[in-house]
C-alpha cells in the first residue's frame, strides 16, 4: 500500500516539478506574436481599392478584427476570404462581391494620354500614388505601382482611363498546372518515358 | 526499346558501376542520393568529328541568350556588321554582351520566337548575312599573365561569355570573386550526363589542348588550391585525350560513373568532394566554383586568340536527321537551318527538343535560333519520344523518391503542388528541386511531376512578386494617408492662426477711434462698388431684353463705378489720415445729416403719394398734401438744425484730385485701353485657334478692362473735380440719351434742356462776376444754384417719365412706380419676401449649382469630343465608323450639355417665377428700379460733388438733404432685389 502511496506521491511531485518549469518555460520564451489585425492586413491583397467599403486594406483589417464579415473584398477572391477564415476560425463565406469582376484577372490601368485634358482628378483619386501629371498636362500611370484598383477610372470626366489586363513577359510567365488524371500533360513539357 | 529491356540494362550498369567505382580509381569519388540510367543514346552522334555548321542567310540573336539582363544593342538597322563585332553591350553586373557570328547587315532588331519553354518573342537582332564572314581586326593575348585579373574579367565579360552548360550564367561574374573568397576546388564539368548529347565528348577528343589553357586561365583567375575535372566513364576517348593534355599540371582528371544527373552541379560537387550545398546555398559558400568545358574553351578562344563567343558546339541527333553529329554552329543560327545541314530525314519529326531529353524543351517553331546554352537539338521520330501516355493516380510506389537526387519527396510535392498547398510544398524543399526529371522518368503512373514542381515554382515566386508588390502598395497608400492628414494638420494650423489673429485685431479695435470711421468707409465703399456691380447686371440685363434705355443705364454704371472708386480713395484718406478726421462734431452732423435725409425722403414719399392720389382723383388728396407740407416743415427745421450744426464743425474735406494729374490720367487711360483692346483681340485670336488659353487671356483682358474703366473713372473724378470745367458730365450724357426717348418725355425734355442752359448761363455769369470782383457774385451764384436745383428736379422728373413711360402709360412719377398700389410703402417688396420659405430656397440653391456644374461637365466634354473629331477628320486618322462613333459621342455629350442647361434654365424661370409671385415684381424690374434708384444716387453725388466748390451752403445742404433721401430709396431697392435674389438661389 505504501509503496503505491509513494508511487502517487513521487509522480504527483513530478507532475509539479514539470508543471512549474514549463509555466516557466512559456513565460520566459513566449513568442510575440503578431496583432490580429497586422496578420489579417497581411492577408489582404493591399490593392486599396476601397471596395469593401473602407478606405482602404489597413482600415479593413481593422474592421475585421472587430468582427466586420471577412468575406468584402473583391480583389483577393475567394482564396483570402478562406485564408482569413483560416486565421479567425470563422465560418469560410462566399465572397461577397457583388459581381465584381474576375479577382484573378490582373489588370492595371492605361491613361489614353492624347485624351487626357489635365483635370488631375484621377490623381486624388488613386490611393497609391500611382499617377503621375500636372494640371491641364497629360497624366500617366506608373504601372508598377498601379494596384489595378479601378478607382481612377470613375472620375475621369473624359473617360479616358481602361483597365487593361496585365499580359505575361518572359519575367512573368509561368509552367500551367498540368491538367490532371486521365489526360496527357502539355507535349511541351519532356517526359521522356522511354 | 522496352521498357523492362531499358530497366534490365540500368540495373545492371548501376550494379556495375557500385562495384567497380572503388576499384578502378584511387581517389575517392563520392556518391549521392538517387539518379538513374536512362539509355544514352550517345552513339548516334559521338562517331563523327565536329564540322562547320551551316552559314544561314538570317542570323537570329536574342538579346538575353543569358541569365541577367537582356544586352542593349549597339546597332540599327542597316548597319554593316563585321564577324566578331560587338552588337549589343552588356548593362548591368549580370548580363552578357552579344557578336556578330558573321559579317552582314543588321535587318532587323524586334521580337522574333526564341529559346524559351513559353514559345513567347522576345527582341532579337536579325543579321543578314552576306556570305563574306569577313572577320573584324582581332588579337589575342600570347601570354595571358601579362593581364591583371581584373583585366582579364573584363575581357571574358566583353567577349559574352556565359555558362554554356545549359543555364547560361554570365561567367564573367563566376571568376570573379574577390579576395575573400577563397577557392579550394575549382570543377571543371565534363560528366555530359543527359543522354543524347555528346558536343563536350567530342570538343575533349578534339579540342583538349585548348580546353586545358582555357582551364589555366580560369586557375589564374581564381587561384583555386585544387583543380578537378569531372568526366563520366562512358566517354574513354576524351578521358585519355584530357588526361595527354594535362600532363604534367595540376589538374586532377576525376572519372566518375556513369549516372544521370552526375552533372548537375550540386551532385557533381558532391561527387567530386563529398560536399554537400546546403539550400539556399552557392557552390561558392562551400570553397567550389564549377565551369563548364565549353566555358573553358571559350575562355580560351577569347583570351589568346581574341575571338569572342560566336559559336559553339552543338549536338544534332535524333533519328529524324540522316547525318546526326557535332556542329560548330554560328550563334543565331535558326534550328531549320541546322535541321536541314544535317539532312533532315524526317517528315515524320515527333518532337523537336532543344536541349536534352530530360532537362530541355520542346520547341514549336523551327525558327528558334541557336543560342549560347544550346548543346543539343534532337529530332526524334514519333517512335523515339513518343507522346507521354496520360497521367495515372499516384500509387504511392516511393521510386520517385528513391531517384531523386536532390533527396527530396516528389510524392510529397506532387500533393501539395496539385492542391496549391505552396506553403506546405516549400516547406518540403521545393524550390531544392533541380527539375532534373529524375522523378517523372520512372513514376510508373506517368505523373508529369516536373511540370508540377515548375508550375508550384512559379506561383511561389509570382505570390512573391504579388507580396512585394502588396508591400510597395501598403507603404504608398500609408505615405499618402499621412501626407494628406498633414496638409490637413496644416491648413487647420493656418486657419486657427488666422482666428487668433483676426480676434487679436478685433481686440486692438475699439482703443483707436478711427478705426471705426475707417470701417464706416469701408462699407461705403463696399456699398458703392456693390451698387456699381448691380448697374452692371441691370446694363446687361437690358441689354439682353433690347431695352432702349441701354445707353443711359451704362452711363450710369460708369457714374456708379466712379463713385465707388471715390469711396475706395476716401477710405484709403480716410486711412492715411484716419486720427485727424476723428472729431466728435462730425459725428453730430452726419446725425443730423443722416435725420434730414430721413426727413426728405418721408416728404418726398408723401409728396408722392399725394400727386399719385391726385392724379387718380381721389378725394383725400388735400389731407395728404397737409402731410406732405408737414413732413417739409419738419425737414425743414432739421436743416436749419443741420446747418447750425455745421457751421460749428469744420467743413468736410473735398477730394483733393488737382488739374495737372488729369492729362496723366488721360494718357493713363489711353494706354489702358489701348493694352484692353490688344488683350481681346489676342483672345479672340486664340478663341478661333481653338487654343486652350483662351479663357486666361479672355480673364487677362477683363482685368485689363477693369484697369482701364478704373483709370478712365479716376478721369471723370479728376475732370469733375477741376475747377476748369464745371459743366457737369452726367447731364450731357442724360440729355443725350433722353434725345432717343419718344414723344412725352420730349416736353420735360426741352424743358430740362432750357434749364440747363439756363444753369450754365448763370455759371458762366457768377463766374464772370468772380472775376471781375463784382458784389452780386454771391447773388449770382445763388441764382446759378437754383437753376442747378430747378434743371435737376426737371431731370428727375424726366428720368421718371422715361421709367413709367414704356411700361406704363399711367404716369406714375416715382422710381417705385411699379408697385400696385399708390399707398403701398416701399418696404413692402422685403415684407413679402421674408414668406419665401428658406428651406426651399436652399434647396433650390443647392439644385442650381449642381445643374449648372453638370451642364458645364457636360458642355466642356461635347467641346472637348467635338474638338477631337475635327481633328480626327482634319488628320484623316480615323476611319469612317470611328468618325460615326466619334460623332455620336458628340451628340451624346451635345444632348446631355443641352439637357443640363434646359434643366438650369427652368430652374431660373422657376425662382423667376416665385420672386415674381413674392414681389409682385419680376427680377428684372427689381433690377431695373436698384439701378435706377443707384444711378439717380451717383448723380446726386456728382453734383453735390461739383457744388461743393460753387455753390452757397444752402444749396449744397439741399443737395445733401436729397442725396440722403436717394440713398435711403436706393438702399431699399438694393435690400429688395438682394433679397429676392439670394432667396431664390440667384445669386450666381
Ligand atoms: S492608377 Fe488607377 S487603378 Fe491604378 S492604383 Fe491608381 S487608382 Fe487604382
Ligand atoms: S481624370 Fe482623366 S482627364 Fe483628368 S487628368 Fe486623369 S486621365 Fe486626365
Ligand atoms: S513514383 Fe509516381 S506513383 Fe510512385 S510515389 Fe512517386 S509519384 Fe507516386
Ligand atoms: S525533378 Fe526534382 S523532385 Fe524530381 S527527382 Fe529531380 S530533383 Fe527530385
Amino acid at each position: 500500500m505504501t509503496a503505491v502511496l509513494i508511487a502517487v506521491a513521487a509522480l504527483l511531485a513530478l507532475a509539479a516539478v514539470f508543471g512549474a518549469v514549463l509555466g516557466f518555460a512559456s513565460e520566459k520564451f513566449k513568442v510575440e506574436g503578431d496583432p490580429i489585425v497586422e496578420q489579417i492586413d497581411s492577408l489582404l491583397p493591399q490593392t486599396q481599392c476601397g471596395q469593401c467599403g473602407h478606405p482602404g486594406c489597413r482600415p479593413y483589417a481593422e474592421a475585421i478584427a472587430e468582427g466586420e464579415e471577412h468575406n468584402r473584398c473583391p480583389p483577393g477572391g475567394q482564396d483570402t476570404v478562406v485564408a482569413l477564415s483560416d486565421l479567425l476560425g470563422r465560418e469560410e463565406l462566399t465572397l461577397d462581391d457583388e459581381g465584381a469582376e474576375d479577382a484573378n484577372v490582373a489588370k492595371v490601368a492605361y491613361i489614353r494620354e492624347d485624351e487626357c485634358i489635365g483635370c488631375t482628378k484621377c490623381i486624388q483619386a488613386c490611393p497609391v500614388d500611382a499617377i503621375v501629371g500636372a494640371a491641364k498636362l497629360m497624366h500617366t500611370v506608373i504601372v508598377d505601382e498601379c494596384t489595378g484598383c479601378d478607382l481612377c477610372v470613375e472620375p475621369c470626366p473624359v473617360d479616358c482611363i481602361d483597365m487593361l489586363e496585365v499580359k505575361p513577359t518572359l519575367q512573368t510567365w509561368g509552367w500551367q498546372r498540368p491538367a490532371g488524371i486521365g489526360e496527357r500533360p502539355d507535349s511541351r513539357i519532356e517526359v521522356v518515358n522511354l | 526499346m522496352s521498357q523492362a529491356q531499358t530497366n534490365k540494362t540500368r540495373k545492371t550498369r548501376s550494379v556495375f558501376a557500385r562495384l567497380t567505382s572503388g576499384i578502378r580509381r584511387p581517389a575517392k569519388i563520392h556518391d549521392f542520393h538517387g539518379g538513374i540510367h536512362p539509355p544514352e543514346m550517345k552513339h548516334l552522334s559521338n562517331g563523327t568529328p565536329i564540322t562547320a555548321g551551316p552559314l544561314p542567310q538570317q542570323l537570329i540573336l536574342p538579346l538575353n541568350m543569358h541569365i541577367g539582363a537582356p544586352a542593349k544593342p549597339l546597332v540599327a538597322p542597316g548597319d554593316k556588321v563585321l564577324k566578331g563585332q560587338m552588337i549589343a553591350e552588356p548593362i548591368g553586373a549580370v548580363s552578357a554582351a552579344i557578336h556578330a557570328p558573321t559579317s552582314g547587315t543588321v535587318s532587323a532588331i524586334g521580337p522574333r520566337p526564341i529559346q524559351h519553354p513559353s514559345g513567347m518573342d522576345a527582341v532579337c537582332i536579325v543579321i543578314d548575312t552576306d556570305g563574306e564572314d569577313q572577320w573584324i581586326e582581332h588579337q589575342g593575348t600570347i601570354d595571358y599573365t601579362e593581364k591583371s585579373p581584373a583585366e582579364l574579367v573584363d575581357l571574358i565579360r566583353h567577349a559574352g561569355i556565359a555558362g554554356m552548360g545549359g543555364a547560361g550564367f554570365p561567367t564573367s561574374i563566376k571568376v570573379n570573386l574577390g579576395d575573400h573568397q577563397r577557392v579550394e576546388q575549382l570543377i571543371i564539368n565534363a560528366v555530359e550526363c543527359e543522354p543524347y548529347i555528346t558536343a563536350d565528348d567530342r570538343l575533349m577528343r578534339e579540342r583538349a589542348e585548348q580546353i586545358i589553357t582555357g582551364i589555366h586561365i580560369l586557375q589564374y583567375l581564381l587561384n583555386p588550391r585544387r583543380t578537378l575535372i569531372g568526366i563520366e566513364d562512358n566517354k574513354p576517348e576524351a578521358i585519355s585525350a584530357i588526361k595527354r593534355a594535362c600532363k604534367g599540371c595540376d589538374i586532377e582528371v576525376r572519372v566518375v560513373p556513369t549516372k544521370y544527373p552526375s552533372g548537375g552541379e550540386k551532385q557533381l560537387i558532391q561527387l567530386l568532394t563529398g560536399k554537400e550545398v546546403a539550400s539556399g546555398q552557392l557552390p561558392a559558400q562551400v570553397g567550389v566554383v564549377c565551369q563548364n568545358v565549353g566555358t573553358a574553351y571559350a575562355i580560351k578562344r577569347a583570351v589568346c586568340d581574341g575571338e569572342p563567343l560566336i559559336s559553339r558546339v552543338t549536338t544534332l541527333t535524333g533519328d529524324g536527321v540522316s547525318q546526326p553529329g557535332n556542329y560548330e554552329v554560328l550563334l543565331g543560327t535558326p534550328v531549320r537551318d541546322l535541321l536541314a545541314h544535317g539532312n533532315l530525314a524526317g517528315l515524320d519529326i515527333g518532337r523537336l527538343v532543344m536541349g536534352g531529353p530530360m532537362m530541355g524543351f520542346t520547341l514549336h517553331n523551327p525558327g528558334v535560333p541557336v543560342v549560347k546554352t544550346t548543346n543539343c537539338i534532337i529530332a526524334a521520330s514519333p517512335e523515339e519520344l513518343p507522346e507521354p501516355p496520360p497521367e495515372q493516380p499516384c500509387i504511392r510506389c516511393g521510386s520517385c523518391a528513391e531517384v531523386c537526387p536532390a533527396n527530396l519527396l516528389p510524392q510529397q510535392l506532387y500533393w501539395h503542388a496539385k492542391n496549391d498547398d505552396l506553403e506546405k510544398a516549400q516547406h518540403h524543399n521545393l524550390m531544392d528541386c533541380i527539375e532534373c526529371g529524375a522523378c517523372a522518368y520512372v513514376c510508373p503512373s506517368h505523373i508529369p511531376l516536373v511540370q508540377y514542381y515548375r508550375y508550384a515554382k512559379a506561383e511561389v515566386r509570382q505570390q512573391a512578386a504579388d507580396q512585394v508588390k502588396a508591400d510597395k502598395a501598403r507603404q504608398r497608400f500609408e505615405a499618402r494617408q499621412a501626407r494628406i492628414e498633414q496638409e490637413q494638420a496644416e491648413k487647420e494650423a493656418r486657419r486657427q492662426a488666422r482666428l487668433e489673429a483676426n480676434r487679436k485685431k478685433k481686440e486692438a479695435g475699439p482703443t483707436a477711434a478711427s478705426t471705426v470711421d475707417v470701417a464706416a468707409l469701408k462699407q461705403a465703399s463696399l456699398d458703392a462698388s456693390k451698387a456699381y456691380k448691380a448697374a452692371v447686371k441691370a446694363a446687361k440685363a437690358a441689354e439682353a431684353e433690347g431695352a432702349d434705355n441701354l445707353a443711359e443705364l451704362k452711363a450710369e454704371a460708369d457714374r456708379l463705378k466712379a463713385v465707388a472708386d471715390k469711396a475706395k480713395a476716401a477710405v484709403r484718406d480716410a486711412k492715411d489720415g484716419a486720427p485727424v478726421a476723428a472729431a466728435p462734431a462730425e459725428d453730430t452732423v452726419a446725425k443730423l445729416k443722416k435725420q434730414v435725409g430721413d426727413a426728405s425722403s418721408a416728404y418726398k414719399a408723401a409728396v408722392k403719394v399725394a400727386k399719385a392720389a391726385e392724379a387718380e382723383g381721389a378725394d383725400n388728396v388735400a389731407e395728404l398734401k397737409a402731410e406732405a407740407d408737414q413732413l417739409k416743415a419738419a425737414a425743414d427745421a432739421l436743416k436749419a438744425e443741420l446747418r447750425e450744426a455745421k457751421t460749428n464743425a469744420p467743413a468736410s474735406a473735398a477730394p483733393v484730385t488737382q488739374a495737372d494729374p488729369v492729362a496723366e490720367l488721360k494718357k493713363q487711360v489711353g494706354d489702358a485701353s489701348s493694352a484692353y483692346k490688344a488683350a481681346v483681340k489676342t483672345a479672340k485670336q486664340a478663341d478661333e485657334d481653338g487654343a486652350d488659353n483662351a479663357a486666361d487671356l479672355r480673364a487677362e483682358a477683363d482685368r485689363l478692362k477693369a484697369v482701364a474703366d478704373q483709370l478712365k473713372a479716376d478721369l471723370r473724378d479728376a475732370k469733375a473735380n477741376a475747377p476748369a470745367s464745371p459743366a457737369p458730365v452726367a447731364p450731357t450724357a442724360s440729355t443725350a440719351a433722353a434725345a432717343e426717348q419718344p414723344d412725352p418725355v420730349a416736353a420735360l425734355k426741352k424743358q430740362v434742356g432750357d434749364a440747363s442752359l439756363a444753369y450754365k448761363a448763370a455759371v458762366k455769369a457768377a463766374k464772370q462776376a468772380d472775376e471781375d470782383g463784382a458784389g452780386n457774385a454771391a447773388d449770382l451764384h445763388s441764382e446759378a444754384g437754383r437753376l442747378k436745383a430747378i434743371a435737376d428736379q426737371l431731370k428727375v422728373e424726366l428720368r421718371d417719365a422715361k421709367a413709367a413711360a414704356p411700361p406704363t402709360p399711367k404716369a406714375a412719377p416715382a422710381t417705385t412706380a411699379t408697385t400696385d398700389s399708390p399707398a403701398v410703402p416701399e418696404e413692402q417688396a422685403p415684407q413679402s419676401l421674408a414668406e419665401v420659405d428658406p428651406e426651399q430656397a436652399a434647396k433650390r440653391q443647392k439644385r442650381l449649382k449642381g445643374l449648372k456644374t453638370a451642364y458645364n461637365m457636360a458642355h466642356k466634354q461635347y467641346k472637348e469630343a467635338h474638338a477631337a473629331y475635327e481633328r480626327a477628320e482634319r488628320n484623316e486618322t480615323a476611319s469612317a465608323d470611328e468618325l460615326q462613333a466619334m460623332q455620336g459621342k458628340i451628340d451624346k455629350l451635345k444632348a446631355k450639355a443641352d439637357n443640363a442647361r434646359d434643366a438650369l434654365d427652368a430652374l431660373v424661370e422657376e425662382a423667376k417665377a416665385d420672386i415674381r409671385a413674392h414681389t409682385g415684381k419680376d427680377l428684372k424690374t427689381l433690377k431695373l428700379e436698384a439701378a435706377r434708384a443707384e444711378s439717380a444716387l451717383a448723380d446726386k453725388q456728382q453734383e453735390l460733388e461739383q457744388q461743393r466748390s460753387s455753390a452757397s451752403e444752402d444749396t449744397l445742404e439741399a443737395l445733401s438733404s436729397e442725396l440722403q433721401a436717394l440713398e435711403s430709396e436706393t438702399q431699399i431697392a438694393r435690400k429688395a432685389l438682394k433679397q429676392a435674389v439670394e432667396e431664390q438661389g440667384l445669386a450666381e
